[in-house]
């Protein structure tokens, strides 16, 4: 019984073998997060019905909301490969925290910019230091944090382990900044408006909202796959296959 | 030959690097002069009006208080890496991870504590009352500590990198954060009437979780730098 579940788990773990499995994988992704990006957007933006105080403009919320998630959901994974990385020492788990940090960013940047655009017709402010918007803002930069350290540091190893552990200092502080943030606000009474304490949201808004959430995952997952088969490429650069792969599949497409 | 504790290496370390900055006594008074100078341009900048001033001085003096501790991490661990002293330390029988508590509370000592002093002083040139002005010190003597451990990470992190010194400062400043907000929370909501009581149990709840944590990741960190 148990012979027969014996799979190799970390067959995977071997950047030559994980790169055609990227390879094949991310199509499918891509083509998958097209389609749930699609529908969520169409359902989202012509389906779902005009809110009763807000109007046309909370309809960002499609766009907003899922980034959002998205960006404390790739902190999270992002700081999970890199332990793994620095527990296991797998090369490919280093990998795959140095291909999560960018697309985690650029949610970060949009779950702002969006916020922002939502902020001005609903609050009257770009901006306002509230507990959501504070603790967003730092999370951006720990991403950039991240991708900094790993950028100043010559020595491949050394970067990819003083990242990794800046990553998950970083995890530990995300929940202390949020929950303190929002401490300190109650406090001062300041203008905060909060998921929470909005009316109570129609099931196609709850649908388009989780379909767009699906769709930004599996497209941070096709992305992250292809900046994976760049970052395995770049690294094993001087092997004997990844010269080879890279003849293959960057120099003929030319 | 009997090994000395870890207690006794630990204070050994702190009395040796007190001495070290005792004897570079400059680089000490740099700190707390940036201390008093960033402190000082806010009057200037804001302009003199008392009732301004008296509300934005917890913000300021805690803003203070932490550029001035990440001017001073840049030293932390530099001069030990240099002439190889770190690496002496990597190889002792005590734990790296005790010997880094010996070496924050070194430099809390060094650059941490002038500021706390200090602080008072400079609550005054604002307009605080002795209220208010206790509790900055309270909350300066339980959050400067927390930024002196955290502020350990990010000097062991970047140890040799170029461009280190902006670096660390992108590195730490987001972490330091919620100390800066419970800090400064502190002495606003004491003068508003609230208490500073929450406030001040949350930033010593945050000290021991930074003497905790801090050490542990620091001690790692300060092997990837070095191995």
């Amino acid at each position: 019984m148990m012979d027969r579940l014996h799979i190799n788990w970390f067959k995977y773990s071997s950047p030559q073998a994980f790169y055609p499995l990227a390879g094949h994988l991310l199509p499918w992704f891509a083509a998958a997060a097209t389609l749930l990006i699609g529908v969520g957007l169409y359902l989202g933006f012509f389906v779902a019905p005009t809110d009763f105080q807000q109007g046309q403009s909370y309809r960002i919320i499609f766009v907003h909301v899922p980034a959002a998630w998205m960006s404390m959901f790739l902190y999270v994974m992002m700081a999970m490969w890199a332990g793994f990385g620095l527990g296991l020492n797998a090369r490919l788990s280093f990998m795959m925290a140095q291909a999560i940090a960018p697309t985690g960013a650029l949610f970060t940047f949009i779950a702002l910019v969006t916020g922002a655009m939502w902020g001005k017709p609903t609050w009257g402010a770009w901006w306002v230091w509230d507990a959501r918007l504070t603790s967003e803002l730092i999370l951006l930069f720990l991403y950039g944090g991240v991708m900094l350290l790993r950028a100043s540091i010559d020595d491949l190893r050394r970067a990819d382990r003083a990242s990794a552990v800046f990553a998950l200092v970083g995890v530990v502080n995300v929940p202390i900044i949020y929950f303190s943030v929002r401490w300190w606000n109650t406090l001062h009474q300041g203008a905060s408006v909060s998921m929470t304490a909005a009316p109570k949201m129609a099931a196609t808004m709850l649908t388009a909202m989780l379909i767009m959430t699906l769709g930004f995952w599996l497209y941070s997952t096709a992305v992250t796959l292809g900046r994976m088969r760049c970052v395995i490429l770049e690294r094993e650069r001087r092997s004997a296959w990844g010269v080879h792969q890279a003849h293959r599949d960057v120099l003929e497409v030319h | 030959m009997s090994q000395p504790g870890m207690l006794a290496a630990v204070c050994e370390l702190i009395r040796r690097d007190i001495l070290l900055a005792m004897r570079r006594r400059s680089d000490v008074m740099t700190t707390v002069l940036f201390f008093v100078m960033v402190a000082s341009l806010f009057p200037l900048g804001i302009g003199p009006e008392p009732a301004v001033l008296r509300m934005i001085a917890p913000g300021v003096l805690w803003v203070g208080a932490l550029l001035s501790c990440l001017l001073s991490l840049g030293r932390l661990f530099t001069a030990d890496y240099a002439d190889g002293v770190l690496e002496q330390m990597l190889l002792i029988p005590q734990p790296l991870s005790v010997l880094v508590i010996g070496k924050v509370t070194a430099h809390w000592l060094i650059s941490g504590l002038p500021v706390v002093l200090l602080s008072p002083l400079l609550g005054l040139q604002f307009g605080l009352n002795a209220e208010a002005l206790g509790v900055l010190t309270l909350s300066l003597l339980l959050g400067t500590p927390t930024l002196s451990f955290i502020g350990a990470i990010g000097a062991a992190l970047t140890l040799g990198v170029r461009g280190s010194n902006v670096l660390i400062a992108l590195l730490v400043l987001p972490l330091f954060i919620p100390v800066l907000i419970f800090g400064a929370g502190a002495v606003t909501s004491s003068a508003s009437g609230i208490g500073a009581g929450a406030h001040l149990s949350l930033l010593g709840a945050g000290l021991f979780i930074a003497l905790a944590l801090s050490p542990w990741a620091t001690a790692a960190s300060l092997r990837i730098a070095l191995e």
